[in-house]
């Protein structure tokens, strides 16, 4: 494989990881891979969750070493103990979650741990703003370095955290897992030109991400794993993303496009009407929401971050009840007190983060599945532990989700697996209306097209859905219908051939223009 | 190439890590074993009768409030307040018997019967958990903050009660209908202390709540992680007043049966026991991160701590040097914890990577 590519090119080739190897305590995460970093260009890397993008990513970032195997930086063999090692050899590291202090201001988060003194005791504050000044300026990003970090948006963060990086004079590698995770369709171009930038100064970048689009439009060289081994590279130029897909999993395996029901003609289970909801400084967060769901259909709802689409589902799902407007279930009004009221009402829902609010981590798999059940599980306030145990059995086999025994801690699952498990956890309300807000957010491919699978099962057993995602393939792929929302405006609604890419990333830029 | 090291070595390296961790698990037990193997030989009173006896009935004081500190913990909380309550409940309980409930209005003095005056004392611990609870819940102070205060206000209404005075004798008169209050503390049922049962029971109650209830899960659930707990439909204000009013009932049975023992009702009763139900909680296994503990946990580390304070009684252990072996024995037992917690959490990991 490697001779394939341009014998020329390895002359460029800025770091090398020779025949890695890294056994953890009874698993191999990497098998003989050896990774190739270009200078000035982008290396994406990309695999299934487990395939052994984080380790590989870890050693070269100093944080785990190898069990076999060599790194070359420059062709000089070197050795990395420690990320401060990696970060003298000019290796820099962005993590997918960005660590910072949201009550300092830019300038102190970036000199954190490397301040300017002043007779070697006082922090030299003016040469630090200045220097931030200067670097972010070069960025084309003149933020006011005085503004604390915890007010920027995640976009703005994650410049920041960039410009630290190149506080460092020497900064030859960057890493990136998962930068554009949290980050909206402006912010990704933002960022595209910043990596851009860094590529012209001679910086390397390596790129990792579930975005294979993306990938496709920043990367200059691609990298697969599987199974912790290299299975194919190449330039990103001759290939394309269905190579991409079939070498990540093995064999050609596309996105099942789901058959979609353009024309139900069912009763309206959920019926918003003029839903508004009111920030602090009185600014609408949403206004004058009105939409309908019929039985069995599934509503995509598309939008940037922060246009108002989770909180519609937390003031559905009664997770914030100061909205005004009216709320009609299966005809009849409905007075929201709180989320248990709602989920005896027939509602469920999976929330954006996983980790934050949807698994509760000390209990094992199988109270995660029961915790919302319990009640109904019970006599007398008693729990019968039959029954809860047969329902539980019954939503890992119909969800099929992967695991040894159903005792063992939950995270002992794989990501997509302990979506699965919330997702279970809902159904075992037995929901009229399953809320799913960015349901196959850092999943892996595999279980993306599991979920897809279990939403239409459900909506075909008339449950109705509706699904918040920041992935155009997503909405388009799942919807009966989309709805956009733009700046807390429903800007558009499309039904069957009306929904496309243009025309939903248009509505989504929409209630932008014209604000109050 | 090899794909797996070596599958027989890699079996034994299980078994040995699953050894460690099964004496790890019962490292309570082990170490109780220990404890008693220990003092049995430098104190020669230590294993007779009456010591044992004496043992386990500070032990149900210490256990008792160990178990409600223990669903507090679980739920993320503390309740500092514990102690106080006991100093509070043995008051009411004292006066109600000594002086009676004086209603100046009418002019006279009433006496309860005794069930009535446990019945009452043990639903005024039960108030004072709630407004802890209510505070905590309706007005988001901190729970340190919160029964901090509780602290220092149940413990000013027990100087109060009798202006820092000794109810000194709680026999009660057998023409007020008052007598047998002794009882609950120096009773026995079937030979064993009636304070032992009172302990038995709760403990046993707790436990069966705490595994078998859909209230004991919301428990776990809210401590493990809130906002999931109240997506999931918990309403965790609602779990949070009861482990509070718990905790409360737990601290007015101690009150009621320190009194009792002493057949007296003092003010400052109880007095840092809140520390001591903590110690028991934690040994036992409690988390102070929440979501994380079982009432055998408890019960154990009350038997230890108990062990160690007699026990060191008896061998002549200077009281100064008690202290600082009781400090060492908490934090040695928290930093053994945390071990097997990132034992277990690495075992998850290799599972999740297999």
């Amino acid at each position: 494989m490697e001779e394939n590519l341009n014998i020329k090119e390895s002359n460029n080739v800025c770091l090398l990881a020779k025949n890695i190897v890294k056994i953890f305590p009874g698993t191999k995460a990497l098998d003989n891979v050896t990774f190739k970093v270009y200078k000035g260009k982008v290396n994406a890397l990309i695999g299934e969750n487990g395939a052994g993008k984080s380790t590989l990513m870890k050693i070269l970032a100093g944080i785990e070493r190898p069990t076999e195997g060599k790194l070359f930086l420059d062709n000089k063999e070197i050795e990395l103990r420690s990320p401060i090692d990696a970060e003298k050899n000019g290796i820099g590291m962005i993590h997918q979650e960005i660590n910072f202090f949201p009550d300092l201001t830019i300038e102190q988060n970036m000199f954190m741990g490397v301040e300017e003194k002043k007779n070697s005791i006082l922090v030299n504050r003016k040469t630090q703003k200045e220097k931030c000044n200067k670097i972010l300026a070069e960025l084309g990003h003149p933020f006011d370095v005085e503004k604390k970090m915890g007010e920027l948006s995640v976009g703005q963060q994650q410049i920041v955290e960039i410009a630290r990086h190149l506080l460092q004079p020497n900064l030859k590698i960057l890493i990136m897992d998962e930068p554009t995770s949290s980050l909206t369709v402006a912010e990704v171009s933002i960022l595209f030109k910043l990596i851009n930038r860094l590529k012209e100064r001679g910086i390397s970048i390596i790129y990792i991400s579930h975005r294979l689009e993306e990938i496709m439009e920043i990367s200059d060289y691609i990298t697969v794993l599987r199974d912790g081994e290299k299975v194919a590279e190449d330039l990103t130029k001759n290939v394309n993303i269905s190579w991409i897909i079939s070498n990540m999993v093995g064999s050609e395996k596309q996105y099942k496009k789901r058959e979609k029901n353009f024309d139900i003609k069912t009763e309206n289970i959920l019926e918003v009407e003029n839903l508004s909801l009111k920030k602090n400084n009185n600014n609408f967060v949403l206004k004058d929401i009105s939409l309908k769901l019929k039985r069995g259909e599934i509503l995509g709802i598309y939008g940037l971050l922060g246009s108002g689409r989770t909180e519609l589902l937390e003031c559905i799902m009664g997770v914030n009840t100061k909205f005004t407007g009216s709320i009609k279930l299966e005809g009849k009004f409905i007075k929201i007190k709180n989320i248990a009221q709602q989920i005896k009402n027939g509602f469920a829902m999976v929330p954006e983060d996983r980790q934050k609010d949807g698994l509760i981590q000390t209990l094992n798999i199988a109270k995660n599945i029961s915790l919302s059940s319990l009640n109904r599980f019970s006599k007398f306030g008693i729990l019968r532990n039959k029954e809860e145990d047969l329902n539980i059995d019954k939503m890992i086999n119909s969800l099929r989700i992967k695991l040894a025994d159903k005792s063992l801690p939950i995270l002992s699952l794989s990501g997509g697996n302990q979506q699965k498990v919330i997702i279970g956890k809902d159904l075992l309300t037995m929901p009229k209306v399953l809320l799913l807000d960015e349901p196959t957010r850092g999943i892996d491919v595999a279980a993306k097209s599991d979920v897809y699978e279990i939403i239409d099962n459900l909506a075909k057993e008339g449950i109705s859905i509706i699904v918040v995602s920041s992935e155009l393939e997503e909405i388009l792929n799942i919807s009966d219908r989309v709805v956009v929302f733009s700046n807390g405006r429903l800007t558009g609604e499309f039904v069957g051939n009306e929904i496309t890419k243009e025309a939903l990333v248009e509505a989504s830029y929409k209630g932008l223009v014209n604000v109050n | 190439m090899e794909k797996i090291a070596n599958p027989k070595q890699k079996e034994k390296k299980k078994n040995s890590l699953s050894i460690g961790m099964l004496l790890l698990k019962v490292r309570t037990f082990v170490v109780l074993a220990i404890l008693l193997i220990v003092f049995s030989f430098i104190a020669p009173n230590f294993t007779n009768k009456e010591s044992i006896i004496l043992i386990i009935k500070h032990v149900a004081l210490y256990g008792l409030l160990g178990i409600g500190m223990t669903l507090v913990i679980i739920t993320g909380g503390i309740d500092l307040s514990v102690g106080s309550i006991v100093g509070l409940s043995a008051m009411i309980s004292g006066g109600l018997i000594y002086e009676g409930l004086a209603l100046p209005i009418f002019g006279v003095k009433i006496y309860f019967n005794v069930p009535i005056i446990i019945i009452l004392t043990l639903i005024s611990g039960v108030i004072i958990g709630l407004i802890n609870g209510i505070v905590i819940t309706k007005f988001k102070v901190t729970p340190f903050i919160t029964t901090l205060g509780m602290l220092y206000i149940a413990r000013g209404l027990a100087l109060l009660r009798s202006n820092g005075a000794t109810f000194p004798d709680l026999t009660g008169k057998a023409e007020l209908g008052n007598t047998g209050f002794q009882f609950l503390g120096q009773g026995t049922i079937l030979g064993i202390p009636v304070a032992i049962w009172i302990f038995a029971i709760i403990s046993l109650i707790a436990a069966f709540l705490l595994k078998k209830t859909p209230l004991g899960w919301h428990i776990y659930a809210t401590g493990g992680n809130e906002n999931a707990a109240k997506l999931s439909g918990i309403l965790t204000d609602r779990v949070k007043l009861f482990v509070y009013a718990f905790s409360g009932l737990c601290a007015a049975f101690v009150g009621l049966i320190a009194a009792s023992q002493l057949t007296a009702a003092q003010p400052a009763t109880g007095e840092s026991w809140e520390l001591s139900a903590i110690a028991a909680s934690v040994l036992g296994g409690t988390s102070m991160m929440g979501g994380v503990g079982t009432i055998g946990g408890a019960v154990i580390g009350a038997l230890i701590i108990g062990v160690i304070n007699d026990g060191m009684v008896m061998s002549g252990v200077s009281e100064f040097w008690q202290q600082v072996i009781r400090g060492s024995v908490i934090i040695i037992a928290v930093i053994v914890d945390q071990v097997q917690r990132n034992m277990e959490a690495k075992m998850a990991l290799e599972q999740k990577n297999a």
